[in-house]
């Protein structure tokens, strides 16, 4: 006898046993990738009213994406593409920095800083949404205000507390001998920075990489307070706007959330290791 | 989560040799390293939290100027039915959504443990609701939960022989559509927590269990759920969390209605804040949700400790 699992299942033999794991997982699968296999499908189907959201195919059609055009729905995802690109370029240069510093210095007031990333982390964002948005209206000694503009979706993302963790867990286990023969051979503070610890952690890129980017894309909150005018939306929030359409029922709003849907999938997928890696390093999303 | 990041700072680094010559640099080049997060962090999370504090203390008007009300907004969310009522659906719907997903998450964890390569794919395929956008997915089961007998839901219970619902768009049911939606995108991430902590329960012990005959059930129970206790302890902590200050399902789904029967307290908020203009008690509102979240958070540590002594 194995014991692989908890409850052996594995090991239970016979048609059966067979049988019942086929119907288990089955429903399993079915049950959590269901709705959005029936976007999918309705996606590219007629698709008239509510009543019309399908698992089967119908007609196929291109019809949705194509009035999808007509309802700004490609400007809300290249919004979304410019905020969640350079938003994810920003918090992962501002992560590696900050784990840097975290990692491999040693010096007074470390300690606090750390208690501070994790009160970040402690934090729901949605708690400050309020005054967050009068602080992005004026911002304190700079005068800057920030509501309309780009910078007030990309910014506030710029620093994530869980970006800087993982990237600081991992850039400890860098072996102190490569930066110091390095240092010895008198190369810089940069130098070193960029050229030895940086490529050495390139798995953790990947994962804050992968993280950074579905905790972007899905912004609902900032957006919605930051993009008072609808060509600066993105696309989550542009969603609400497009529910119904008296010439193509629901069929925009399915196009544009599939729109939605599939680049955080797309990332998941092809970066699954070091998402799963994330998870499991006791990181969790916050 | 924090538990794995304090001890690992715990731990001493290695003595490093330092070039002497360079003693008062090593400090300054780590402020430096860190002032892009530390300034990021200043201006949109400790700035804006006491911003907030200091607001919530004021009757604030754009024009006229802030008028100081002392304790006065939290007096009137206090009295206030509407916040009393959004409080209440925000506990019912974390409770609801967290204790869900933790128990679905366990059950399909151990259904789906083990090496076997289709394992795999179905872990995969489960997980997927975690990583979608939340407007897009809430658009999505919005849509299933047509109210009519052929909308998509009605026609799977249908199935079953159960009578259609309302979903959504009853005062009734408006609160548990909703913990439906997100008990399903809760429970992969749930059961893929448990799954990494099945990996590390001690084989042994199961061969030592199999030897003095001890039945399934006796394993799970003796064995394999004390193993995972830790987990769920975290799992419970940021599950509840989230649930309290949920804003997208609900605002998307039903934003609060029918008849306020699902408004929680990030909805009720929001409207107070943007479209009411009620800065000063929205601030409050953020505040006492904070400190519920701080006072949770506290409390299950001291029920943690309390059941580990």
């Amino acid at each position: 006898m194995r014991f692989d699992s908890a409850l052996g299942l594995e090991s239970r033999k016979g048609p059966l046993a067979a049988a019942a794991r086929f119907v288990v997982y089955g429903l399993m699968v079915v049950a959590f990738t269901g709705p959005l296999v029936g976007l999918l499908v309705s996606a590219f189907s007629k698709t008239l009213d509510p009543t019309s959201f399908t698992l089967w195919p119908d007609e196929f059609t291109l019809e949705n994406f194509v009035q999808a055009g007509e309802k700004n729905v490609y400007l809300y995802l290249l919004n979304s593409f410019v905020v969640v690109g350079f938003g994810l370029l920003l918090q992962m240069l501002v992560s590696v920095f900050a784990a840097y510093a975290l990692a491999r210095k040693k010096f007074r007031g470390m300690t606090v800083v750390m208690l501070l990333m994790l009160a970040t982390m402690m934090l729901p964002e949605e708690i400050i949404a309020i005054p967050l948005s009068l602080v992005l209206a004026d911002l304190p000694v700079l005068h800057l205000n920030l509501i309309g503009t780009y910078a007030g979706m990309i910014l506030p993302v710029g620093a994530w507390g869980f970006s800087i963790l993982v990237m600081t867990e991992f850039m400890k286990e860098v072996p102190v001998e490569l930066e110091e023969a390095a240092r010895i051979d008198g190369a810089g503070e940069l130098r070193i920075f960029a050229t030895i610890i940086v490529p050495l952690c390139r798995p953790a890129l990947g994962v804050i990489g992968v993280f950074g980017f579905t905790m972007i894309w899905d912004q609902y909150l900032l957006p919605l307070i930051v993009a008072t005018e609808s060509s600066m939306w993105t696309l989550p929030i542009a969603l609400r706007s497009l529910r119904s359409d008296e010439e193509v029922g629901i069929g925009v709003l399915l196009a544009a959330s599939l729109l939605a849907l599939l680049p955080s999938i797309i990332a998941f997928l092809a970066l699954q290791r070091q998402f799963m890696r994330g998870l499991t390093s006791g990181a969790v999303k916050g | 989560m924090t538990s794995t990041v304090t001890r690992a700072g715990a731990t001493t680094a290695p003595p490093r040799r330092r070039a002497h010559r360079v003693r008062w640099r090593g400090p300054l080049v780590a402020w430096l390293f860190l002032a892009p997060a530390l300034l990021l962090f200043l201006y949109f999370k400790f700035i804006p939290m006491l911003v907030g504090l200091w607001k919530s203390l004021f009757k604030v008007q754009t024009f006229l100027g802030d008028e100081w009300v002392g304790l006065d907004n939290y007096r009137t969310i206090i009295t206030d039915d509407l916040f009393a009522a959004a409080i209440w659906h925000s506990v019912v719907l974390a409770l609801g959504t967290t204790i869900g997903s933790l128990v679905l998450g366990l059950g399909l964890a151990l259904l789906i443990e083990g090496p076997a390569r289709y394992l795999w794919f179905v872990r995969t395929a489960a997980f997927l609701p975690v990583v979608t956008t939340m407007a897009a997915v809430a658009e999505v089961w919005r849509i299933m939960f047509h109210p009519a007998d052929n909308g998509m839901l009605n026609v799977i219970i249908g199935w079953a022989g159960v009578d259609p619902q309302p979903w959504l768009a009853s005062e009734h049911s408006s609160l548990w559509s909703i913990m439906l939606m997100s008990v399903w995108r809760g429970t992969p991430y749930d059961m893929m927590i448990f799954l990494a902590g099945l990996v590390g329960v001690d084989r042994t012990l199961y061969e030592a269990a199999a030897v003095d005959g001890a039945s399934t059930w006796r394993r799970l129970r003796h064995i394999t759920l004390p193993a995972l206790r830790p987990v769920f302890w975290i799992l419970f902590t940021l599950a509840a969390i989230r649930g309290l200050r949920v804003f997208v399902e609900v605002y998307v789904l039903t934003n609060g209605g029918p008849n306020n029967s699902s408004e929680v307290l990030m909805t009720l908020i929001y409207k107070l804040g943007f479209q009411k203009n009620e800065l000063g008690v929205a601030s409050a509102g953020g505040i006492v949700l904070f400190l519920a979240t701080l006072a949770l958070t506290v409390i299950v540590q001291l029920m943690r400790r309390r059941q580990a002594s």
